[in-house]
């Protein structure tokens, strides 16, 4: 008896053609692209449960991946390694040197702030290191996700660094894990500043300038004057709704006129080697938008907006 | 239901090597697409509508983690799994040529579609140099993963349908 209606089950379940199926989940799909990118939604509790599967195995095989290109490296790096030792400890002498007068500069300096009463320009993030557990499925979009999540205080829209460089942005984020979206990324876009010049321009990653140079490019860069060099450094700007201020992105790499005359545009070579990175800061201060004191007001703003 | 959780279970060992292992030991940057073997074989072997449902399930895996558009993988993969079952009639476990031509296929059209859909709207119109540099390379090294596990899979398959059987009557 029970057998039989289970069959019947299973033929019941069968009736629904393929095809109907195809076109149904076809339609559910196109809506959520949509509104992916309409809303920036995210799997929601699916991403718990998902993460709660594969990030454990991941974390499991990565370092034990990990481990064993350490060993080989080991082996194989040993008299690089001394001989850059050689090396690093003559620079590390002359960088003393300097650190000392900067350590002067500095004192200084904040002399000088006490007298003016400003307080520390850049305020000391509240920062939390990850390691990365898995990279992207396809070989298209440079994300990767990181062995931390909700509960751990990770939201959306948090900047994630390493080797003092910016990485990129929380894009999502699961309760044990999270997923970054890399300034190389093909869809990022970073409101970036030249330090030198205080020129914005707007940073976009690009597969096929990474691919190439492993550089990344930008535009929208003013300069009338000729000002801006190869090599000066460009951080985040302070324009940027979704970075923190003054984060390493890179250096200058070429600039060139644009057609129309009036911008210039260019590449930028990251200061964070992206090929290997495996552990990586996440900023815990989300950057604050609009005025903090009307904040109300601008909650119902953009409730009205939307 | 063995069925479902064998599939789930495989499709979990290469979503997490393929995330891990093949990302570290990528040739030039460009790692094999495991997955997608998976769905393409599985669907040719099985027909349309299991290659539907494990391309769904794949695509959806990867929309979670890494997709930039929710839905978008789960829809390449649906098809993928679905147009790989209309061939099931030419399905011999011995014959390796057409599998072979399939995933090259498979892999052409999905990252050919998800240039179309994601690249080409963002102004990138040099599809020759995305073809050279990611599209071809990642077709070449999925082909030769292909050669390796193709059996494993016809294997794995074929023990799975004679569990059924067995259980099929012994329930009669």
């Amino acid at each position: 008896m029970k057998n039989s209606r289970k069959r019947n089950r299973y033929k019941k379940q069968q009736y629904i053609p393929s095809k109907y199926i195809l076109m149904g989940i076809t339609f559910v799909c196109i809506c959520t692209i949509f509104l992916s990118l309409v809303a920036n939604i995210s799997g929601g509790p699916l991403n718990s449960v998902a993460g709660y599967v594969f990030t454990p195995m991941q974390r499991g095989i990565n370092s034990v991946g990990s481990w064993v290109t350490s060993k080989t490296n080991d082996l194989q790096t040993l008299r690089d390694v001394q001989k850059e030792n050689k090396k690093l400890k003559k620079k590390v002498y002359s960088l003393r040197t300097q650190l000392n007068t900067i350590k002067l500069e500095k004192y200084e300096l904040e002399n000088y702030r006490k007298l003016l009463d400003l307080d520390a320009k850049y305020p000391a993030y509240d920062k939390i290191a990850a390691s990365v557990v898995a990279k992207d499925s396809s070989n298209w979009f440079s994300t990767f996700t990181i062995n931390r999540g909700s509960k751990d205080g990770i939201k959306k829209g948090m900047n994630v660094i390493a080797d003092g460089g910016l990485v990129g942005i929380i894009s999502d984020v699961g309760h044990n894990y999270s997923t970054v979206r890399t300034v190389i990324n093909d869809l990022s876009n970073v409101s970036g500043m030249i330090t030198n010049t205080y020129d914005n321009i707007n940073v976009s990653g690009s597969i096929k300038d990474m691919d190439k140079n492993g550089v990344i490019t930008f535009s929208e860069l003013r300069d009338s004057d000729n000002k801006v060099k190869n090599g000066d450094s460009v951080v985040t700007s302070y324009v940027s709704d979704q970075y923190q201020q003054g984060i390493l992105i890179g250096y200058i790499d070429k600039v060139e006129k644009d057609s129309n005359n009036l911008t210039k545009s260019g590449t930028i070579t990251p200061a964070v080697d992206f090929e290997h990175i495996e552990n990586v800061l996440v900023i815990k201060n989300l950057k604050q938008t609009g005025d903090v004191g009307n904040k109300d007001k601008t909650n119902n703003s953009t409730e009205q907006s939307k | 239901m063995r069925r479902k959780v064998t599939l789930f279970i495989l499709i979990s060992i290469c979503f997490v090597l393929q995330t891990t292992i093949f990302k570290a030991i990528a040739f030039a940057g460009i790692a094999p697409n495991v997955l997608l073997v998976v769905v393409a074989t599985f669907g040719f072997m099985r027909g349309k509508r299991e290659g539907m449902f494990i391309g769904i399930f794949t695509g959806l895996l990867m929309d979670i983690f890494f997709g930039p558009y929710l839905g978008l993988n789960t829809l390449l993969y649906m098809y993928i799994g679905y147009i790989n079952g209309l061939f099931k009639k030419y399905f011999y476990p011995d014959d390796i040529n057409l599998p072979l031509l399939l995933t090259a296929g498979s892999d052409w059209l999905l990252n050919t579609t998800l240039y179309l859909l994601v690249f080409i709207g963002r102004r990138r119109f040099d599809y020759l140099y995305y073809l050279k540099t990611i599209i071809i390379p990642e077709m070449v090294y999925t082909t030769i993963v292909t050669i390796f596990i193709f059996f494993l899979l016809v294997k794995l398959n074929e023990w799975i349908e004679k569990e059924e059987k067995r259980r099929a009557k012994n329930i009669e």
